[in-house]
């Protein structure tokens, strides 16, 4: 039992290193999402052209979903797998539902 | 705290009381049973009143609307009162015990969907003592839905919406359950049928119900607070209700099939004493058949006016999900196949599936056919397709359930004799009542008309239609005299009276309320089966006797259903008048107060003590 607890040098070391990756990796995700705001918010002040703007603020939008999910929420971590299965599950769903509905009821 | 407390005699207040706090999924699993069989029978008797108005032609049996609201509150009966709770009452009796857990994940949250769709159930009612119930048909298009007068369909929208927020819970709860509280062992592809296609129509609950929730507050803010979603003189769009009723609407089909699919697949496999045909693929069959339903809505509505293009690509993917289903239904017969065939009630149930839903299969390849389709809608070949699927698929699977889990639940045998009697009478009566429904379509005969005119060649279809629809509730009626002579004989049976292969078997009938003393280690599919052919009494148990901790009554689930049901009123009426807000405030205080009791007040439950459950086992 005791030996279970108290882990090796090394695996300490190597637990310490991963925790140092992950915090340098989430610092870099907050700093892009927080220019990708700016920049959401630049092209909307700066007046451009409506058809350039929306698709790209969506675009932006869906990359920080993913930032969120995959650096923030851990889903990219081991034992996510059904979590990660049903996301994509509803997603599809639900993409397929609006993309019928705009192309059957708008268009 | 004890089954001590089981054998004595008690009150009716404290089994009252027992019931109405119960999170015990066994207690709510009859609770689901008793309620959605009083819906089944209820919406029979509207069945019943329909044909015998259809008997004959130019009939006067009831007025033009109140046949309307017959047919509307029978679709909906059936399909949200019946059909879905008797398939959550199966599913909560048996999926937590064929996973080998001991209670659900969620168990207030269980008592609290039962509460809900309950209430929603009784709201949907009211309408019949308060000046007409809905009848603009179940699936409600507007605008003659909107346009509606009266209460009825308000009713429809409000007791839809609660009833529906207890299916939604019903269904996070049992994903949640599948996915963590299998006993150790118990892999995904170890799991029985029954539990997978629980575990693939629960996923498809949560992905489908929310479509259904739109529509209907959208319905709601039409019908009571002037907004014009379906309206198009307010820029809105009727078709939109339609769209958002059938992404809805046909996953529900498959929300009700596939645990009837499941259910089948254990009684095949059990009947037949031989390992399902292949597991793998009616595994891979049931979650394509999940997907493949979120992709086909559009097919209830090809004479809408989609265009040629969509029409095709829906009527394509339709015809994609007879792939999948054939293969269940041929994995089926090669069970049966070479197998030790017993003729017990149940599997005879079974047996009148396969062909019963081949031809419903068959005709919903027709009317998939979207050319074709412009001919069979909305006459009374749809009717015979759906009804062939749906009672032909779900609730022969229903009956057959009840007779082969009813053992478990109660610990009494349904007498095999009565039961073929309920087969045969009810399986006759579904055949004379519904096939020949497909040639009056044909001829030209619409839905939803409550008379016809003589010498048409529609006047014997429709009594013969009659009659079988006579047989059905003569077949119900047995069935009710048997669960009710069972239960008075009470003769106790063993907790393995089938000779079965799954987990559930494996403990004593009634199980007890902590369900596994000590948790089973399952070594493949079919466990207990594994177990006997090594010549093994029970399940090897995966832990020592251990502390159980278990969950503590409430009846808070109960006053929070209550709360919505009187705020329900509140909705509806003050659009006639405000002062009927207070009633709202009313009910939404009571609901959310109970929300704030539960979330302030730390309820930990309880635990059994290894002391107490050895002292049991002496």
């Amino acid at each position: 039992m005791a030996e279970k607890v108290s882990a090796t040098t090394a695996q300490i070391e190597y637990e310490k290193q991963k925790r140092k990756e992950e915090m340098k990796q989430q610092v870099i995700t907050f700093a892009l999402m927080i220019i990708f705001t700016i920049i959401a918010f630049g092209m909307v002040m700066a007046e451009m052209s409506k058809l350039f703007v929306i698709p790209v603020i969506i675009v932006l939008a869906a990359v920080q979903v993913g930032f969120q999910l995959y650096y923030f929420m851990h889903m990219s971590h081991k034992g996510h797998e059904m979590p990660a299965f049903m996301f994509y599950g509803g997603v599809f769903a639900a993409f397929l539902t609006i993309l019928a509905l705009v192309v059957l009821v708008w268009w | 705290m004890s089954t001590m407390v089981a054998t004595k005699k008690r009150s009716f207040g404290s089994v009252l009381w027992d019931y109405l706090t119960t999170v015990d999924h066994k207690k709510i699993a009859i609770l689901y049973l008793v309620a959605g069989g009083l819906f089944f029978i209820l919406g029979g008797l509207e069945a019943l009143a329909i044909r015998w108005q259809l008997v004959k032609p130019m009939n006067d049996f009831v007025s033009a609307g109140f046949y309307n609201e017959l047919i509307t509150m029978h679709g909906t009966t059936m399909i949200f009162l019946a059909a879905m709770p008797l398939i959550f009452a199966f599913m909560n009796a048996v999926v937590p015990l064929q996973i080998g857990a001991r209670d659900v994940a969620f168990p207030f949250l269980n008592s609290l969907g039962f509460w809900l769709f309950l209430f929603g159930g009784i709201m949907l009612n009211v309408g019949w003592f308060t000046g007409g119930a809905a009848d603009a048909g179940w699936t409600a298009y507007a605008p003659l839905s909107t346009t509606s007068p009266g209460e009825g369909v308000d009713y429809y929208v409000l007791g839809l919406q609660i009833s529906g927020a207890g299916t939604l819970m019903g269904g996070i709860n049992f994903l949640v359950t599948i996915v963590n509280m299998r006993a150790p062992g118990m892999t995904y592809m170890r799991m029985p049928l029954f539990t997978w296609s629980a575990f693939v129509a629960s996923a498809l609950i949560l992905f489908a119900f929310p479509a259904l929730t739109v529509g209907l507050f959208l319905m709601m803010f039409d019908r009571l607070f002037g907004s014009g979603f379906f309206d198009p003189n307010m820029g809105g769009n009727a078709v939109i209700w339609q769209h958002l009723f059938w992404i809805f609407g046909h996953p529900e089909v498959y929300i009700l099939a596939l645990p009837a699919f499941g259910i089948f697949s254990e009684i095949f496999s059990t009947f037949s004493k031989k390992r399902l045909f292949g597991y793998s693929a009616m595994v891979f069959a049931t979650v394509l058949i999940g997907f493949l339903g979120f992709m086909v809505w559009a097919h209830h509505m090809f004479t809408v006016g989609m265009g040629p293009a969509a029409n095709s690509i829906f009527a394509v993917a339709t015809m994609a999900i007879a792939v999948p289903t054939g293969i269940k239904i041929f994995n089926w017969l090669f069970t049966l196949w070479g197998g030790s065939i017993q003729l017990t009630t149940p599997m005879l149930w079974a047996l009148g599936f396969i062909p019963t839903f081949t031809m419903g299969g068959m005709t919903g390849v027709m009317v998939a056919a979207a050319s074709a389709d412009y001919q069979y809608h909305d006459s009374y070949f749809v009717v015979a397709h759906f009804h062939y699927v749906i009672v032909g698929g779900v609730v022969f699977g229903l009956f057959a359930a009840a007779h082969y889990w009813w053992p478990k639940m109660f610990g009494t045998v349904l007498s095999d004799k009565l039961g073929k009697l309920t087969f045969w009478l009810f399986f006759v009566g579904f055949h004379l009542t519904f096939f020949i429904q497909h040639f009056l379509g044909l001829m030209g005969m619409p839905r939803r008309y409550w008379v016809y005119l003589e010498d048409q060649g529609l006047d014997l279809g429709n009594a013969i239609s009659t009659a079988g629809a006579f047989l059905m509730g003569l077949g119900t009626i047995v069935l009710l005299y048997n669960i009710v002579v069972t239960q008075v004989k009470g003769e106790k049976v063993s907790g393995d009276p089938w000779d079965g292969r799954t987990l559930e078997w494996s403990i004593p009938s009634p199980p007890p309320f902590y369900n596994f003393k000590q948790l089973p280690l399952v070594r493949g599919l079919d466990p207990l089966w594994i177990e006997k052919t090594e010549g093994r009494k029970g399940m090897t148990p995966a832990e020592p006797v251990n502390d159980i901790h278990m969950p503590n009554s409430t009846i808070l689930p109960f006053v929070m259903s209550v709360g919505l049901f009187i705020a329900g009123f509140g909705f509806i009426y003050q659009k006639d008048n405000l002062a009927w807000l207070w009633v709202l405030f009313i009910g939404m205080g009571i609901t959310l107060g109970s929300m704030l009791i539960r979330s302030l007040k730390d309820d930990l439950g309880f635990h059994i003590h290894k002391k107490d459950l050895e002292k049991e086992a002496e």
